[in-house]
């Protein structure tokens, strides 16, 4: 699934062609296997708050290799800058260079992550700046950091701290192979809900997962994804594409339900295969998604109608039953699958957009509506990813599109079903209402 | 209706020898069918051209596996059949189940009665079911009409044959001086009778002039046929019935814009000869067709243990035959004979069912079947019944449309009736305080018929 141009720089010949020409350099990303380690290399945590020392502690007890304080010359698989007690922008300076010193220390495919508070629940605006100032900071870090290495970090807001169990499950996504792709981004933790799985290789063991669009592409990789992490899974594609649904139910042992989203009942028929065959319901994933790309001059009602209609019509609807359906009411996940072209607009794709767009409004707005149930929605937006659909944009359009990002690649479907994956687990309880970009910080848009 | 075939409904209209060897056997289970799963049915030469008999049982499998979460289940047992087999399918049902996504422990056997083959897969497996053999099972079909075996001629056969026993070489020049240029044409399948040498639609041509069908009521038939398939599909009645193939999401065969005055042009194809006037053509005949079905059977205790639904339960099941080489019926009316034997066994008539799917093998073959049952000589002297046997509210026939629309692979037509049928009687319910009651004719090469009751879950 490696585009060929980074396999051929990736070693050898090509690396040294390519490193003189100064053409770009991306290289192969470390993914998530069952039982590889969580990190490769010690991790550095960097910051000398209570909260720091708290969280040093906790990685301590998940046997972790942790610093306290850089042994030079040591290769680095991770600085995690703890930054939680920020008054002013001045308090910046020493922990951010104190790292600095540390950066060239950083094995490839590292983790740079920060933990620090969110600017908008800040008591005063030198707190506010200072705190804002971290995501400027770490945004840039990202995109200087090289070989694999990521810069993602972790938002507290009031009630939640360095060791609740959704920052610490935040950490160990962003510090784990399955945020490959994940670059640049900040995960905000809201409340102290949520809960740290029992088996880390299978965060979503016991649970009953639908995932919507399931035959092809990214939507195939979560049914996948999710099933390695334990769930048992209802997959569910418009009736034409049944045979590659049934193939991919039968690889991840799941039921395949033939369903057009968009049709009315489609909620109540997904609570009840769920209920009647697997007996419950935890987490439902909205993949499901078309394009009927066309500049907007040349738009007509067909191709805007039913974009809409199945990119968001049919997840508020279906979301409406979930909410009043008594089999949804134990600690229930939504994720929703969202877009960059939501974020930051693609020429050809208002209509497309104005869906995606509505995913990310849509999730905000129903996180209040869920929290009740202990539930949380959250939406994954992914950049360029690989996929059939992307392999029919023309050559040089895809090469500079897939590019354009601090990895200098596009990302798998895997990428996007480990972001849906974490956010879709026990762990991510208090993280609701949040767009997840699995972009490799793409140069365009936030 | 309880599960040994005694009726649950009073009064008991018969007492037949039969129903008296039932009464005595031991209560059995029941035998539900749990669901289907079938590809689209495929003009021959189209999509599925390049496509196996092998092929296309082991996707209808897969598809009807997903849609139950069956992957890696060890199945009780599963029977298939194919009418046109080649001989090196003699394990075609066992080797699409190690090909399918079910356990390698899934045992399964061939079965073969020409078109009736995939409704005897059902009754046999669900008798299995109902002794307690098994509680769990797939009976299934499959036919390529494309993929048909070609032999070579019996003059080349028997030369290849004793050229493998010769010993030396002059023997072996001897053998091969026999072979002459005509045996070289290779030796196509029909589905002409052997003994008659007759095609299946030139003998249903004799049946129908013999019944007096007319023209018009087989196109209406063609046309009512098509335009409830039709309805079908978008009403969305195929959805957890049947799992896309080869590109294909619908039966190939359906006209959706087929009209009464488009199939009136047709011109006629068999019966030609007989002097009366020719009635039956393409738009009225099924085409040869390539597909696969399947459907999944089970104790109601496995569908529970399983969470899966139960849609109907097999009741009973009757095979009849005819003595259509001698003329003394015509070839495919042996379900004339045979439904009123089992209605007969379960103490019914036909104004118990609210369902009926008789095999549209041509529109000639179903209203000759139903001009049969409401012919007064006909039940007095070959039912031996006080008068006609008698007759069916149409608007209860082949409400989703039958094989003229959908097609016949032959082996393929008892699944989807079988899984159609179940759907139809579980949506339906309770009727009059008794659940749902659905008759299943389909009539078969060879003078026979396979017939079967299916009740509501």
């Amino acid at each position: 699934m490696t585009d060929k141009y980074t396999q051929f720089v990736s070693r050898g010949l090509g690396k040294d062609i390519a490193k003189r020409l100064g053409l770009p350099l991306p290289v192969v990303l470390r993914r998530h296997q069952p039982g590889y380690p969580l990190v490769d290399g010690p991790v550095l945590v960097q910051g000398s708050t209570s909260g720091a020392d708290e969280l040093a502690s906790t990685l301590l007890d998940w046997n972790l290799d942790v610093r306290r304080h850089a042994v030079p010359k040591e290769k680095l698989g991770a600085i995690i800058l703890v930054l939680d007690e920020l008054a002013h922008p001045e308090d910046l300076e020493k922990p951010v260079l104190v790292a600095a010193a540390s950066l060239r220390d950083l094995s490839a495919h590292a983790r740079v992550l920060t933990v620090s508070r969110t600017s908008a629940s800040a008591p005063d605006p030198a707190s506010a700046a200072a705190r804002q100032g971290v995501e400027g900071m770490l945004r840039s870090l990202a995109k200087e950091l090289r070989a694999g290495a990521t810069g993602n970090g972790v938002l507290l807001a009031d009630g939640a701290g360095t060791t609740s169990p959704s920052t610490l499950g935040a950490l160990r996504f962003l510090l784990s192979g399955r945020s490959a792709f994940v670059d640049g981004q900040f995960l905000t933790v809201s409340s102290g809900a949520g809960q740290l799985p029992d088996d880390a290789e299978k965060p979503l063991a016991g649970k009953v997962a639908v995932v919507t669009g399931a035959a092809r592409g990214i939507g195939a990789a979560i049914a996948r994804t999710l099933y390695r992490d334990g769930a048992t899974l209802v997959l569910v594609d418009i009736p034409a594409a049944g045979d590659h649904l049934a193939q991919v139910a039968n690889e991840v042992h799941g039921t395949a339900l033939q369903l057009d989203i968009s049709r009315a009942d489609a909620g109540r028929r997904i609570i009840d295969h769920a209920v009647e065959r697997h007996g419950r319901l935890d987490i439902v994933i909205h993949n499901a998604g078309i394009t009927r790309d066309k500049l907007l001059a040349n738009m007509d009602q067909g191709r805007w109608n039913s974009v809409i209609a199945v990119n968001i019509a049919a997840q508020l609807r279906i979301n409406e039953a979930l909410l009043a359906s008594e089999h949804f009411r134990n600690s229930p996940r939504i994720v929703s699958v969202a877009s960059t072209s939501g974020i930051a607009g693609n020429r050809g794709q208002t209509n497309y957009a104005a869906s995606k767009g509505g995913v990310m409004g849509m999730v905000r707005a129903t996180a209040p509506l869920i929290a009740g149930q202990g539930g949380s929605i959250n939406a994954v937006a992914p950049g360029f990813i690989e996929t059939d659909m992307t392999a029919r944009i023309p050559f040089a359009t895809r090469e500079v599109a897939r590019r354009l990002n601090s990895l200098q690649q596009g990302g798998r479907p895997d990428d996007v079903a480990e972001a849906i994956a974490f956010l879709a687990s026990d762990a991510a309880g208090g993280i609701s209402g949040e767009v997840l970009r699995v972009c490799g910080q793409n140069l365009v848009g936030a | 209706m309880s599960v040994n075939g005694q009726p649950a409904s009073e009064p008991q209209k018969s007492t037949s020898s039969a129903g008296q060897a039932v009464a005595a056997m031991p209560q059995l289970r029941a035998a539900v069918v749990v669901g289907g799963n079938r590809i689209p049915f495929a003009r021959t030469g189209g999509a599925y051209a390049k496509s196996s008999n092998q092929d296309m049982l082991t996707a209808a499998l897969d598809g009807l596996i997903a849609r139950f979460g069956l992957q890696d289940e060890r199945i009780g047992e599963v029977a298939a059949g194919a009418v046109l087999k080649h001989s090196r399918d003699f394990n075609l049902t066992r080797e699409a189940v190690l090909g399918s996504a079910l356990s390698a422990e899934t045992p399964a056997y061939d079965l073969q009665q020409a078109c009736a083959t995939g409704l005897e897969t059902v009754l046999g497996l669900a008798n299995k079911i109902k002794l307690g053999q098994i509680d769990s099972a797939i009976a299934g079909g499959v036919d390529s009409a494309s993929d048909a075996p070609i032999a070579v001629s019996e003059g080349l056969r028997e030369v290849l044959l004793d050229l493998n026993r010769a010993k030396t070489l002059p023997q072996r020049l001897k053998i091969l001086g026999r072979l002459r240029p005509k045996d070289l044409a290779p030796d196509a399948p029909n589905t002409g009778e052997p003994r008659t040498g007759l095609s299946m639609g030139e003998h249903q041509a004799l049946t129908t002039a013999q019944w007096k069908v007319t023209r018009e009521d087989q196109d209406e038939l063609a046309f009512k046929s098509h335009r409830n398939l039709a309805a079908a599909y978008d009403a969305g009645f195929f959805d957890d019935l049947l799992t896309p193939y080869r590109g294909l999401s619908k039966d190939s065969n359906l006209r959706a814009d087929t009209s009464l005055e488009k199939l009136a042009t047709l011109k006629p194809v068999f019966g030609k000869n007989l002097g009366s006037e020719a009635t039956m053509t393409a738009g009225n005949s099924t085409p040869l067709t390539d597909g696969a079905s399947t459907v999944l059977l089970a104790s109601e205790e496995w569908a529970d243990a399983h969470d899966l639904p139960k849609l109907a339960a097999v009741v009973d099941g009757e095979a009849a035959a005819v003595d259509f080489v001698h003329g003394k019926d015509g070839l495919l009316m042996a379900p004339a004979f045979a439904v009123p034997r089992l209605l007969a066994r379960n103490g019914l008539t036909l104004d118990d069912f609210d369902f009926f799917e008789i095999h549209e093998a041509f529109a000639g073959t179903v209203l000759s079947t139903l001009a049969a049952w409401e012919d007064e000589e006909f039940g007095r002297t070959r039912l031996g019944l006080d008068g006609a046997f008698g007759s069916i509210d149409r608007s209860k026939l082949n409400v989703h449309g039958s094989s003229l629309a959908a097609g016949h692979p032959f082996a393929a037509t008892g699944g989807r009736i079988v899984a159609s049928l179940a759907k139809m009687l579980h949506t339906k319910g309770q009727v009059d305080g008794r659940p749902a009651r659905g008759l299943i004719s389909i009539c078969a090469a060879g003078g026979q018929g396979v017939v079967a009751i299916l009740e509501a879950r």
